[in-house]
């Protein structure tokens, strides 16, 4: 299955109820496997008149209750960023999609991790953060869908799956999922009082900076409680890691390839893969810079997480970056140079080759 | 003692923020009225809009959504598709309906969705402190149109309803005004018309107010109506474009055909402009 198709069949399957889209490259099978299978599961499927639209759609179905979710690709997430801040400000529940390709602009419809900047540190205006899923394989992408779905209820925040077009055009085989239990309530949700209860009102004005303070403190003690939850990363071989790679989604693929060769060629490679990206994995991050030696930081772009990188590291070990733009994929053989080099500079003499647990991913 | 007249139990007891002489009150009463008669407060969701009439989610006691400036048609798409047994209602100004949100607008009008849009054309930017609105008119001076609305410049007014009823799913659009007791008694058949093709899942019905704005034109309470019924009413005729349940009508029922507009800037009536004092940048 492709990954645009999973990211689809699996949200039908986690109870999404609507889908909202808008043509672009390379998302578009998404959306055409959602015109198709959402209304045989009695669902909605609208294609809108633009990603502005799109997103508010999403706004106002997720306000009515429903599960809900859009995708688009980095221009289009870039109009999505109005609707993104009212989501959030309204504290409404949604899973974007972006199936990043290179940019700015209209870029290029190669696959790109340029968007890293926007998704984790400024989805539009105000303060607010999304949480944001790395997926790095087709059945992450599907399994990802499932907990972005209930991490987007229990926090009632925005949750972006932030993948590209090479992972959302990729073939792999995939388990999809069953969703366990029931939605949750939504005691919140416009629906109609039907004289039962006092009138919901989803909104997003407080124009008493004293209440919007409040609602934007309130809204950061919830984040502080996803920061200490829910960080996740992949650790591979970091245990006696010399040089410890750091990529997120496809480019991860690409850093596991290229410790493995670096392992045979006696360098004490690992690597950490941030799976959510906000909240950055500071943790693992942070503990595993007491032992390695220094980082590399593998992105498809000009080095935007390296920045999250280099906080977490503190100053503590050299961080190094390596990317590549424009919707260039950088080879394993690319990385390794890069692995090689500052073993060198780090004095990490390279010792007879270390088995390893497997090939690449 | 019999009770005669009092609030719609579908407006809250929250105090209306709007200037003295805005019409919005009287809109508000109207669509009130008519979920009180239809008796669907319990399933009707109302659509804030960007502009005077933001804070109408405190002002309606059915459920509501404040949307971004221009979406509300957009959210209220979602909203009934999601519950397509909800009746939804947007409320939106010109500049919200007219400019920023026109695609909004002509999608879901022409998707047919079963929507119900309240729009409020008072030809200026309200909450902002009056600025040229995609309903100013030639000539109309405004905070941002200072020498009158140039149509060399500027261009012209956008006549909503007229170019909604050429859409295929639209089922009812109808202008009318709020300028003296008989055209309200008009416009509340016109908004319960509107709000009834939704309960009997006609289709997509929007009803133009044309409205005052007396703070913003500068202009009294009263002298504002007399301005409105000197100017937009000639701009605006008053009248069903396109109702679908009266199909046998070949041409639009209007009071009177369309003025053509003056292509050159014509000086609009006296006291009828903005100056600094007039509005405050909100």
């Amino acid at each position: 299955m492709k990954g645009n198709e999973a990211i689809a069949e699996s949200a039908i399957r986690a109870g999404a109820k609507c889908f909202f889209g808008y043509p672009i490259t390379p998302q578009t099978e998404l959306a055409a496997y959602m015109s198709k299978r959402m209304p045989k599961e009695g669902g909605v499927y609208l294609q809108a008149e633009s990603e502005i639209a799109a997103i508010n759609m999403v706004y106002g179905a997720s306000a009515a209750g429903a599960r809900c979710m859009t995708s688009s690709s980095s221009p289009g997430i870039s109009l999505k960023g109005e609707g993104i801040s009212y989501i959030a400000g309204a504290d409404l529940p949604a899973v974007i999609v972006n199936i990043q390709r290179g940019g700015p602009g209209l870029g290029g419809i190669q696959p790109s991790q340029s968007d890293y900047w926007q998704a984790t540190k400024g989805g539009g205006h105000g303060d607010f953060h999304m949480i944001v899923l790395a997926p790095s394989t087709v059945q992450e992408m599907s399994d990802e869908v499932f907990e972005a779905f209930d991490l987007a209820d229990e926090y009632r925040t925005p949750v972006m799956i932030l993948a590209d077009g090479m992972l959302g055009q990729m073939m792999e085989p995939v388990v999809l999922p069953e969703r366990k239990g029931e939605l949750p309530e939504k005691p919140w949700a416009v629906t109609g009082h039907k004289g039962e209860r006092e009138h919901n009102i989803v909104n997003s004005l407080h124009l008493q900076p004293e209440a919007l303070e409040r609602f934007n403190n309130e809204r950061f003690e919830r984040y502080a409680q996803i920061i200490e939850k829910e960080q996740r990363a992949e650790e591979y071989l970091t245990d006696d890691a010399d040089v410890v790679v750091v990529a997120f989604g496809a480019c991860a693929r690409i850093g596991r390839s290229a410790v493995n060769k670096a392992r045979e060629k006696g360098i004490k490679a690992g690597l950490i893969r941030p799976i959510t990206l906000w909240p950055f994995p500071n943790r693992t991050i942070e503990a595993v810079a007491g032992s390695a030696k220094g980082f590399l930081t593998v992105e498809m772009n000009m080095g935007q997480m390296v920045d999250d990188v280099r906080l977490a590291v503190n100053g503590r070990k050299p961080v190094e970056f390596f990317g590549r733009a424009g919707g260039i994929i950088p080879t394993p053989l690319e990385v390794l140079e890069r692995i090689e080099s500052l073993a060198e500079k780090l004095g990490v003499a390279p010792t007879p080759a270390i088995a390893t647990e497997g090939g690449a991913r | 003692m019999k009770t005669v007249f009092e609030r719609p139990k579908s407006l809250t007891d929250a105090q209306f923020s709007y200037c003295p002489g805005c019409t919005h009150g009287i809109v508000h009463r109207l669509i009130a009225e008519t979920i009180d008669e239809l008796g669907i407060e319990g399933r009707t969701i109302g659509i804030a809009p960007v502009g005077c009439s933001v804070l109408a989610y405190e002002f309606f006691a059915c459920d509501m959504v404040q949307a971004a400036h221009g979406r509300a048609p957009a959210v209220a798409t979602a909203i009934k598709r999601v519950n397509p047994n909800n009746i939804v209602f947007a409320y939106q100004g010109d500049g919200d309906l007219a400019s920023i949100g026109m695609a909004e607008t002509v999608h879901a009008a022409t998707r047919g969705e079963k929507i119900t849009v309240i729009f409020i054309n008072n030809a200026i930017y309200g909450m902002t402190g009056g600025q040229m609105a995609p309903t100013t008119l030639p000539g109309q001076i405004t905070q941002t149109s200072p020498y009158g609305r140039s149509v060399a410049t500027e261009g012209y007014p956008v006549r909503m309803v007229e170019m909604l009823s050429t859409l295929d799913g639209v089922a009812l659009a109808e202008r009318v005004s709020v300028d003296t007791p008989a055209r309200i008694r008009q416009a509340k058949k016109a908004i319960k018309k509107a709000f009834q093709y939704q309960v009997d899942d006609v289709g997509y019905s929007i009803i133009e107010v044309i409205s005052s704005c007396p703070t913003n034109w500068g202009l009294s309470p009263e002298d504002a109506l007399d301005w409105l019924r000197e100017n937009m009413l000639p701009y605006y005729p008053l009248g069903t474009y396109k109702d679908v349940r009266e199909l046998e009508l070949a041409v639009p029922k209007v009071d009177e055909p369309a003025a053509v507009p003056d292509p050159v800037p014509v000086a609009v009536a006296a006291g009828a402009v903005l100056g600094g004092e007039a509005g405050e940048d909100s």
